[in-house]
C-alpha cells in the first residue's frame, strides 16, 4: 500500500502498487483477503476505482463500522504495509470502448466506484481520440444521502465541465444545500424516464449500489423497454445503507 | 465498494428480506469459481436444470454464505451451482446446470 486519500467522511481511497499486476478493465474488482494470527481468514470484494493503464491500483472503500475488512483497509494499514489481493476479477459488469455507447451509468452511494472506473477509463480513452466522443456520450445518475457524501464529487464536476458528452446527475435521499435545484428522493420511474438515454439508442446501462436499488432500477429500465442482455447490474451491501 | 464475499457474513439473516439483501450477482461469484476454472466463468453461459432458460452466469444470483456461495436462475430461482469451502476442499456442485458454455468473447 503506497497511499490513502479522504474521499468523504465515510470513505477512504486506497493506493496500491502491485507487483506483476496484469492490467485490468473498467469494473473489474478484487478480493481482499486478511489473515489472522490464528489463521482465520476473511475476504470481502472491492471495486477498482482506477482506469486501466494507471500506474496505481485504486479501491475506494467505505467504511464500514461492525465490518471486518473495511475498517482496516480505511483506518488500520499504512503506507508500506502489505496485502493479499486476488484479481482482476470479473468480466461481465466492465466497459471498454469495444462495448461502445452511449453509456447510461446509475450508482448509489460506493455503488459509484466501478462506474467511476468506466467514467476515467473513457476520459483516458477520449483524450487521445476525441471523435468518438459522439458515439460515448455518457450520463451518470448518482443518488448519495446528502452532499457531503458524494464521492468523486469534485472530479466528476471537473469531468463534466471539460467534456460537453458527459453528463452527472446527482439526486441526494436525505438532506440537501441550500439552493439545491436538483433531485431530491430516491430514484424512480419518472427520474430514469426523464435521465436515460432512449431505447431507441440502444444505451450499455450499468447499474451498481445497494441491492434494492439496483433491482428497483434495473427491473424499471427493463420495463421501460431497454434490453435484459444492454443492462448490467452489480448488487453489493447486505442492508438498505450503501457500503 | 463493499460486498459480502464468501467465507464470512457481517450481518446474520433473520428474515425473508433480510435473507433478500443478501443477493448478489453472478459476478460476485467470480473470484471463488476462478479457483475451479481457469477461465472467468462469469462471462460464460449456463442453463439451468430447472427452466431451460440460458444466461450469463454473471447474471444469475448469487447467495453469500459461511462457508460458501449458491448461485440461484433468476427465473426460476432454481439453484444452478454450489460452492462451498471448507478447511481442506472447495466444492463445487453444478447439478442445476445443463451446460456451461464459455467462448472466447465476453
Amino acid at each position: 500500500m503506497v497511499e490513502v486519500l479522504p474521499e468523504t467522511p465515510r470513505t477512504r481511497t486506497v493506493f496500491f502498487d502491485v507487483p506483476g499486476w496484469p492490467g485490468h478493465r473498467a469494473g473489474q474488482h478484487v478480493d481482499v483477503r486478511l489473515t489472522s494470527e490464528d489463521g482465520y481468514q476473511t475476504e470481502r470484494s472491492y471495486s477498482i476505482a482506477s482506469a486501466p493503464g494507471e500506474s496505481r491500483l485504486a479501491l475506494t472503500v467505505e467504511r464500514l463500522d461492525d465490518g471486518e475488512v473495511s475498517p482496516y483497509l480505511t483506518d488500520e494499514l499504512h503506507a508500506g504495509d502489505q496485502i493479499e489481493l486476488r484479481g482482476p476479477i470479473g468480466g461481465y459488469f466492465v466497459w471498454d470502448v469495444e462495448t461502445g455507447g452511449p453509456l447510461f451509468l446509475v450508482g448509489g452511494g460506493s455503488g459509484i466506484v466501478p462506474l467511476m472506473a468506466m467514467i476515467r477509463h473513457r476520459a483516458a480513452l477520449l483524450a487521445t481520440a476525441p471523435n468518438s466522443a459522439t458515439t460515448l456520450k455518457t450520463r451518470l445518475l448518482y443518488s448519495s444521502r446528502n452532499w457531503d457524501e458524494v464521492i468523486y464529487r469534485d472530479e466528476l464536476s471537473r469531468l463534466a465541465e471539460a467534456d460537453p458528452t458527459l453528463e452527472v446527475v446527482h439526486t441526494l435521499t436525505r438532506t440537501a444545500p441550500d439552493g439545491w435545484t436538483g433531485f431530491r428522493r430516491r430514484i424512480d420511474r419518472a427520474m430514469l424516464t426523464e435521465t436515460a438515454w432512449a431505447v431507441s439508442e440502444n444505451p450499455r446501462v450499468f447499474v451498481c449500489g445497494p441491492t434494492p436499488l439496483v433491482e428497483s432500477v434495473s427491473g424499471t429500465l427493463v420495463e421501460l423497454g431497454h434490453s435484459p442482455a444492454l443492462v448490467k447490474t452489480e448488487r453489493f451491501g447486505p442492508t438498505g445503507t450503501p457500503g | 465498494m463493499n460486498k459480502v464475499s464468501n467465507q464470512s457474513m457481517e450481518h446474520p439473516a433473520v428474515s425473508d428480506r433480510a435473507i433478500d439483501s443478501l443477493r448478489l450477482d453472478g459476478n460476485a461469484a467470480a473470484g471463488l469459481l476462478s479457483e475451479i476454472f481457469a477461465s472467468d466463468l462469469t462471462v460464460g453461459r449456463a442453463k439451468c436444470a430447472g427452466c431451460g432458460a440460458t444466461r450469463a452466469i454473471g447474471a444469475l444470483h448469487v447467495y453469500s454464505h459461511g462457508m460458501g456461495m449458491v448461485v440461484r436462475c433468476p427465473g426460476c430461482d432454481g439453484v444452478v451451482l454450489r460452492v462451498a469451502r471448507t478447511a481442506t476442499h472447495l466444492w463445487l456442485d453444478a447439478r442445476g446446470a445443463v451446460s456451461i458454455v464459455i467462448s472466447g468473447q465476453s
